[in-house]
């Protein structure tokens, strides 16, 4: 398969910081502050109320619709059920455990056999999906038995990614190393519920061991190709991904079911492995600590929960920090509250030092084009931000802004530096505050 | 809110937080560095003045673009670099006996007017160097005066006397013929002409350059040159159609304008077939005033008339979107 995906830009990648560090533990925190929202869709009701003991593994939020429970990630006691600051610079209702350090399994967490697993139809395994609170771990959080269920009798290629496209991160890259039969088997599990014969792991080529492990590990009757892909942002982006494998474009504002694909991320086929055959819900991840003033760059296995604070405090930093983020410096959030929690979603705490500052003055835009050729969507960042800025909105819906995934290749590129991505995410408002008022005045 | 723990002066601004080293300021930088070869050139060819001819003008568009920012109370934007590279393209298309008043003139007309009226760097609509050239044709004769090249004019200090006006290559071909001058001096730049734009072979060298660093495509300059080729040889004068081509080719700023001024990015269309269209534009608009019109040379007029079409051309080959062409779903 050589496809490609449209534009891309090549960040320096910056991997060699943290790419070679082992996973290891993090020394369990004392608070855990695990927020009822983790994932794209309805929050969950908190279960559990002020000094109620909690055992580690157990569902202390759920809700209806689209939306997985939350669950404990260590043993201890409810301190509160309160408002507390998220790490996408919102309050959200969130359980606070104070730590008791026992670790104390939930009963109801059983391993499962081999035999056992065999017997599960798609639709119990969906729901043992769904109860371990699995959601794509890559960032976007969408729940993952919602992807399946959806997908079944639609999709023909299942695609796991391990694009890892964001300059730093190396998550996914160590889980592939470290865990890589999980990975598969998490893998098999999929190809199951879709009634798969076969699927494509696809990993760029800047991640040379971890395809080294997955290319040992995966059974050649399984139907399972691994692709090696050219490095290039943003790859792992879920419809750049499947541009890239199948050469099929995902229609504007449907899923990627609606042309045969499941994209599922490499952290979440190891989650999915670990509820099917160990039932342990989602309660770790692995999060890479990194950054240019980093002492001690590190792959942590983090309870979720854990505060960016603690995580500052294990790895260090040479110089007062410009810029924290949860995620990458492409698309991460820059946070201003570190006492945030890691969340399922969060693959990455990156923290960056002041010479990352780059000249703001006076931004302008010369017409070099270069921000349309680096546009993964084909979209027409230069005119986009005029009609922004001249709160067209007639223009702003004709040159498909709604497409944009705020990937900020066109903003990387922007030799006048333009804040072209923050002035999309303010015409996609307005966008969104218009339709919104015609609805009202229906 | 829970206290923080720590009070880092934590900076928060909306993703991307990487940026590319490209900036304006280095695209800027870049094409100075491929203008250098030429103005060495040219300090070859016509001598000491050259330089200070090119000196004076960058500095002027400095001072110009700094104090009209400064009155204006606006952010100062000097340090992108762009006026040094209008201050020197301005004097690379004057002839190297411009007075100094002179080119102040342009130099004002360029920054001032054309550019900073406008709104400053990115909002021009024609290309400042070019059009402060057409408004130099104020001055014809000023304008219109060419010295002899060799070194009895390296001495640097120009004094009236020495100046020879000599005929440049393009004027024997608006007469329809060959020009004296041997196609090799044509494509060294020992002829007659504006101070940066005689020498084919070290624009070439600087254009290489910038095309090997991406800052240009070769979009633009081939459709012009190439159009520019096509006519002179469909329509020759003279005996030898090849020889008329590389001369067409070679004279005048056909080489300065298609890689250096054509390319510039505020005044060129953003698609690539608008670009396309663009160079082609160029190319024929140079060959009908070269052949038809009253003044010899048609460059840069050519090229301020397809900037007033840019508005049109970018309308010209818009990207299709990604899902917009939608791939059956083959099986995999």
């Amino acid at each position: 398969m050589a496809f490609s995906f449209f534009g891309g830009i090549h960040p320096k990648e910056n991997k060699w910081y943290a790419e070679e560090e082992r996973v290891q533990s993090f020394p369990e925190p004392d608070v855990l502050v695990i927020p009822m929202q983790q994932h794209i869709g309805a929050a969950c009701q908190p279960l559990v109320k002020k000094g109620d003991y909690v055992t580690m593994g157990q569902k202390i939020g759920d809700g209806q619709g689209l939306c997985v429970p939350v669950h404990a990630s260590v043993s201890g006691t409810v301190k509160a059920v309160e408002m507390k600051p998220h790490s996408s610079g919102m309050t959200v209702m969130s359980v606070v455990i104070q730590n008791d350090h026992q670790d104390a399994l939930c009963p109801d967490i059983q391993p499962r056999d081999a035999v056992a697993v065999a017997k599960l139809t798609a639709q119990e395994l969906m729901d043992v999906i769904r109860e371990a609170g699995i959601v794509g771990m890559g960032g976007a959080t969408f729940p993952t038995h919602v992807k399946l269920s959806s997908g079944i009798g639609k999709v023909d290629t299942a695609i796991v990614n391990v694009s890892e496209c964001e300059p730093y991160i190396v998550a996914d890259d160590r889980v592939c190393r470290e865990y890589p039969q999980e990975v598969l088997s998490g893998l098999r599990v999929i190809m199951r519920i879709l009634d798969l014969r076969k699927a494509h792991i696809a990993i760029e080529d800047n991640k040379k061991a971890a395809a080294e492990a997955l290319r040992r590990n995966i059974d050649p009757r399984s139907g399972v190709v691994l692709d090696v892909l050219p490095a290039k942002y943003p790859q792992g982006a879920e419809k750049q991904l499947i541009q890239a494998i199948t050469g099929r474009q995902v229609p504007s504002g449907a899923l990627p079911a609606a042309v045969g694909c499941a994209v599922f991320n490499a952290a979440t086929c190891k989650a999915v492995h670990d509820a099917v055959y160990n039932g342990m819900p989602l309660i770790r991840r692995i999060v890479t600590v990194s950054g240019d003033i980093v002492m001690q760059p590190m792959n942590l296995l983090v309870p979720i929960g854990t505060s960016f604070n603690d995580l500052l405090d294990a790895v260090g930093h040479s110089e007062n920090p410009y810029k924290v983020l949860s995620g990458g410096p492409m698309m991460g959030v820059a946070q201003f509250d570190l006492s945030v929690p890691i969340t399922k979603g969060t693959n990455a705490v990156t923290i960056l030092g002041h010479k990352n500052r780059f000249a703001v003055d006076n931004p302008h835009c010369i017409r070099c084009g270069k921000c349309m050729e680096a546009c993964p969507m084909r979209l027409t960042p230069l005119l986009m931000y005029q009609a922004e800025r001249n709160g067209d909105l007639t223009e702003l819906k004709k040159l498909h802004l709604m497409d944009c995934m705020e990937c900020g290749c066109c903003a990387y590129i922007c030799p006048g530096t333009l804040p072209l991505v923050q002035s999309f995410r303010a015409g996609k408002q307005r966008l969104r505050d218009a339709a919104a008022r015609q609805a009202a005045k229906a | 809110m829970a206290p923080m723990k720590y009070f880092y002066e934590l900076t928060i601004s909306s993703s991307p937080h990487a940026h590319s080293p490209v900036t304006t300021r280095t695209i800027m930088r870049d094409v100075l560095i491929a203008l250098l070869p030429a103005l060495v050139g040219s300090v070859y060819f016509f001598g000491f003045r050259a330089l200070m001819v090119t000196l004076v003008s960058a500095a002027a568009c400095v001072f110009f673009e700094w104090g009209y920012r400064k009155l204006m109370h606006l952010d100062s934007t000097v340090y992108d670099m762009s006026a040094v590279v209008t201050g020197v393209l301005l004097a690379f298309v004057c002839p190297v006996t411009i007075p100094y008043w002179c080119i102040l003139i342009g130099d004002f007309f360029a920054i001032v007017i054309v550019k900073q009226l406008f709104g400053g760097i990115g909002k021009n609509f024609v290309n400042p160097a070019l059009a402060a050239r057409a408004f130099l044709f104020s001055w014809p004769v000023v304008m219109n005066t060419w010295v002899k090249v060799g070194f009895e004019n390296a001495a640097g200090v120009l004094d009236t006397a020495d100046v020879v006006t000599a005929a440049t290559p393009l004027s024997a071909m608006h007469q329809g013929a060959m020009p004296t001058d041997s196609l090799l001096n044509m494509f060294l730049g020992n002829v007659g002409g504006c101070l940066g734009e005689t020498s084919t072979l070290l624009l070439l060298l600087g254009a290489a350059y910038l095309l090997l660093r991406r800052v240009i495509s070769a979009r633009i300059p081939l459709a012009f040159v190439g159009t520019v080729a096509l006519i002179a040889v469909l329509f020759p004068q003279g005996n030898d159609p090849l020889a008329w081509m590389g001369a067409q080719v070679c004279a005048g700023g056909v080489m300065l304008g298609a890689f250096f001024m054509a390319t510039d990015y505020v005044t060129s269309p953003v698609t690539k077939w608008g670009q396309v269209i663009f160079g082609m534009g160029c190319g024929a608009l140079t060959m009908v005033i070269r052949y038809f019109g009253g003044y010899n040379e048609g460059v840069s007029y050519a090229i301020l008339v397809m900037n007033a079409c840019v508005v049109l051309l970018d309308k010209v080959g818009l990207p299709k979107k990604y899902g917009a062409v939608v791939k059956e779903g083959t099986k995999a």
